[in-house]
């Protein structure tokens, strides 16, 4: 057992590696991950060891990368195909929706899609509307997609093991700000299976449901709000499609106050749809309104100042918890 | 009958990685003046050696020589000197900028100058450009205020667009220059709208389109070349095949293959390859084009030839994909240096006369520079006020907007 730090990129990286040695019906396929390692470096080394034909450049086409994945993975390989910015998953929506998440449906079965599709969202990197955005509710959306999205490299590496593993079309999401995050990450392979939610942090209070980097900067401002005698419990949602509803319902059960939080926009994005579940499933242990911490209903802007009031951080999520707490007629 | 041998499938592979000797034994040649320049009316079938020879004007000599050398000025060559030489300047001022911290990204044309300054000086004023972000020659050309530009590479407090878009992808409706996508080929399809909207209208106004050859891959280029060629749009379609796409060589978007140009072949459009570093070839083939589209005789193809000397972007390290000093070896040149040769060679200009101008230009790019700096950059935050986050997401702002907004300024 040799547990070392490791960034989440390399967390990414190491999965893909260990995959690839174990399986040679792993490939990866994608733009700018052969001899480059891909923008974000994810892919860094893998060509070197596994060869230009396991570990592809292709050309720049999105919905061709992730329809020569699903031609790949009806065969049996596991595929994997990177989109360079989940922005570009808009280009490859046709062969993502009406074909990787329903081929299974529409061959009565009989089709088996072992697709990994990885991409890399989110804003803080100055990087503007067209390569900021997160749209994982799009995805969500969908019947037949599994939907992931880590918040440290311990995460990462299993969660991506499990996605190469898996018989369903997954989609990783990897935050780009996250990548140079380092966390002990075991040398042997693990996974950490789909679908099930995990308490970051445990408390009596309120309970903060997040994933990806707001998991992060929510436990930020749960250790401030600490210091104040506020307990938040910390649900990191790991996986967004399965939902875990009963690890949700169990934590809020316990806390009677709820704040979902994530860095898309809040209208329409995942935090109505884990909104909707509580109030249906939990309705009568809620002490105030279920509160959500999401991005303004705007394309990210470009400047750092102007970006900085866009996405969420921890001190407007501890402000969002105060808010919800103050609205409780039981207060705390 | 023999057994099937297993199948294989190939990976194109660049002739020279790092630390290796540049080799551009790939790139085909012809001599100057070497192509025939056929009327623009001709059939597409009968033009289809277009795509595979090279049109090129400039002999090493500076000496223009062919039926393509164009009938041009010398002095509006110089105006296209000038503006490829402002260009390169001004990217270099930029590119120091964002090492700076001024900036946070940038992207520079280096070496590709002559495309987008020949279509902006060869097209009309009422034509309408679709760039992609290595197109700021055209803004240069069309003399767009240098301060203009920079507030938006700076995102200060005189950025038109208030913070909100990429530093280097510009627009300017007043010279023709649509806005830059971040998402590659979109504007593709979109000069094929505009030049039929222009002909639905019954405007004699034409559009021009530009992909780089990696992003000839995404179907934008096919729906493009698809919609031309069905309905015989007044537009330009330009290839600019500057030898890599971020890290993957022209061999990845299929360029060991036929031309990029011989992609229009398929589509009864007719391709042109054509010497991109060689400004008076960029301004007859414009012109061929041009005149082709505006007296209704339908598309036109053009791949430009030449290299991408400057890295992708800020981003990007090509020492990890490319030999060092690559852009030393491209056969094609310089097209500042070739097109100085030439107008040496004729006469019309003198060493004395280019340094003077080089002096000139340095003085006017760094005045632009402190002008555009005294209005801020992201090193100061004197930027558009945080409430432009909401304008402009819909032509009137919806009540939750608006709400929002007033929330934000709390
Ligand atoms: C839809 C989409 N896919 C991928 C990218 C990432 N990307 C940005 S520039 C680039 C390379 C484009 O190369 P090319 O079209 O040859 O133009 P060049 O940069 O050489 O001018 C890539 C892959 C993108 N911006 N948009």
């Amino acid at each position: 057992m040799t547990d070392r730090k490791l960034s989440y990129a390399g967390a990414f990286n190491e999965a893909v590696r260990q995959a690839m040695e174990a399986d040679g019906n792993v490939f990866a396929a994608g733009e700018d991950i052969g001899a480059f390692g891909g923008v974000f470096g994810t892919y860094a080394g893998l060509q070197a060891t596994f060869g230009v034909d396991r570990v592809v450049d292709t050309p720049i086409s999105e919905q061709a990368i992730v329809g020569l994945g699903i031609g790949a993975a009806v065969t049996g390989l596991r595929p994997i195909v990177d989109l360079m910015f989940m922005d570009f998953v808009c280009v490859a929506m046709d062969q993502i929706v009406n074909q990787a998440a329903k081929l299974k449906y529409m061959f009565g079965g009989s089709a088996t899609l072992p697709l990994t599709i990885t991409t890399a969202a989110g804003a803080g990197l100055s990087a503007a509307a067209q390569h900021s955005q997160s749209l994982e509710a799009l995805l969500c959306h969908i019947p037949g997609l599994k939907v992931v999205y880590p918040s440290n490299p311990y995460d990462m590496k299993g969660l991506m093991t499990a996605c190469i593993r898996e018989d369903n079309p997954t989609v990783m999401i990897k935050h780009k700000r996250l990548l140079g995050m380092n966390g002990i990450v075991p040398e042997e392979n693990y996974e950490i299976a789909l679908g099930a939610a995990h308490i970051a942090r445990s408390g009596k209070d309120v309970t903060v449901i997040a994933y990806g980097r707001m998991l992060n900067e929510s436990l930020t401002a749960a250790k401030t709000l600490a210091a104040d005698g506020i307990e938040c419990e910390v649900v990191d949602l790991r996986t967004l499609q399965p939902l875990d509803t009963a690890s949700i319902v169990a934590s809020v059960k316990r806390t009677n106050h709820v704040v979902v939080v994530h860095e898309a926009v809040r209208f329409g994005g995942l935090g109505a749809e884990i909104a909707a579940q509580i109030q249906e499933e939990a309705f009568d242990y809620l002490d105030a309104p279920v509160m959500r911490v999401a991005a303004p209903f705007s394309p990210v802007p470009f400047s750092p100042a102007l970006e900085q009031h866009y996405v969420p951080d921890a001190l407007s999520i501890a402000t969002g918890i105060r808010a919800v707490l103050e609205r409780s007629p039981v207060g705390r | 009958m023999a057994e099937a041998p297993p199948l294989r499938f190939r990976v194109p592979e660049p002739l020279a990685r790092p630390g290796e000797q540049p080799d551009f034994s790939y790139v085909q040649i012809s001599d100057p003046g070497a192509v025939q320049r056929p009327d623009v009316a001709a059939a597409s079938a009968e033009l289809r050696d277009l795509s595979y020879s090279l049109i090129c004007v400039l002999g090493d000599d500076g000496v223009a020589v062919g039926q393509w050398a164009p009938e041009i000025r010398a002095e509006a060559l110089i105006v296209g000197l000038r503006a490829m030489m402002t260009t390169r300047a001004y990217d270099a001022r930029m590119l120091r900028a964002q090492r700076q911290g001024k900036t946070s990204f940038y992207i520079a044309s280096t070496g590709e100058e002559a495309i987008a300054v020949g279509q902006a000086l060869e097209l009309g004023q009422r034509d309408m450009f679709f760039p992609t972000y290595r197109q700021q020659g055209w803004l240069v050309a069309r003399g767009w205020p240098l301060v203009q530009m920079m507030c938006q590479v700076f995102s200060n407090e005189q950025d038109r667009l208030r913070g909100r878009q990429m530093p280097i992808m510009y627009s300017a409706k007043d010279v023709g220059f649509f806005s830059i996508s971040g998402n590659l080929g979109t504007q593709y399809i979109q000069a094929v709208g505009w030049a039929m909207a222009s002909a639905i209208k019954g405007d004699t106004a034409i559009a021009s389109g530009v992909v780089g050859e990696g992003a000839t891959a995404e179907a934008d280029f096919h729906h493009a070349l698809t919609f031309a060629s069905t309905y015989d749009a007044p537009v330009i379609l330009n290839v600019v095949n500057n030898q890599w796409a971020i890290s993957s060589f022209q061999g990845i978007a299929g360029g060991e293959g036929p031309s990029f140009a011989a992609r229009a072949i398929g589509y009864g459009i007719p391709g042109l390859r054509v010497d991109g570093n060689d400004y008076l070839a960029v301004v007859a083939a414009t012109r061929w084009a041009a005149e082709r589209a505006r007296s209704n005789h339908g598309p036109t193809v053009i791949e430009w030839v030449t290299y991408r000397a400057a890295a992708h972007s800020t981003s990007d390290d090509p020492s990890k994909y490319r030999p060092k000093d690559e852009w030393k070896s491209w056969p094609l040149g310089d097209p500042i240096d070739r097109l100085q040769r030439h107008l040496i060679a004729s006469g019309a200009w003198s060493h004395e006369q280019h340094a003077d101008l080089h002096a000139d230009i340095e003085r006017l790019v760094l005045e632009a520079a402190k002008e555009a700096e005294s209005y801020g950059t992201l090193l100061d935050g004197r930027v558009a006020s945080s409430k432009s986050i909401f304008d402009d997401v819909f032509e009137v702002m919806p009540p939750h907007l608006r709400r929002q907004q007033r929330e934000l300024e709390g």
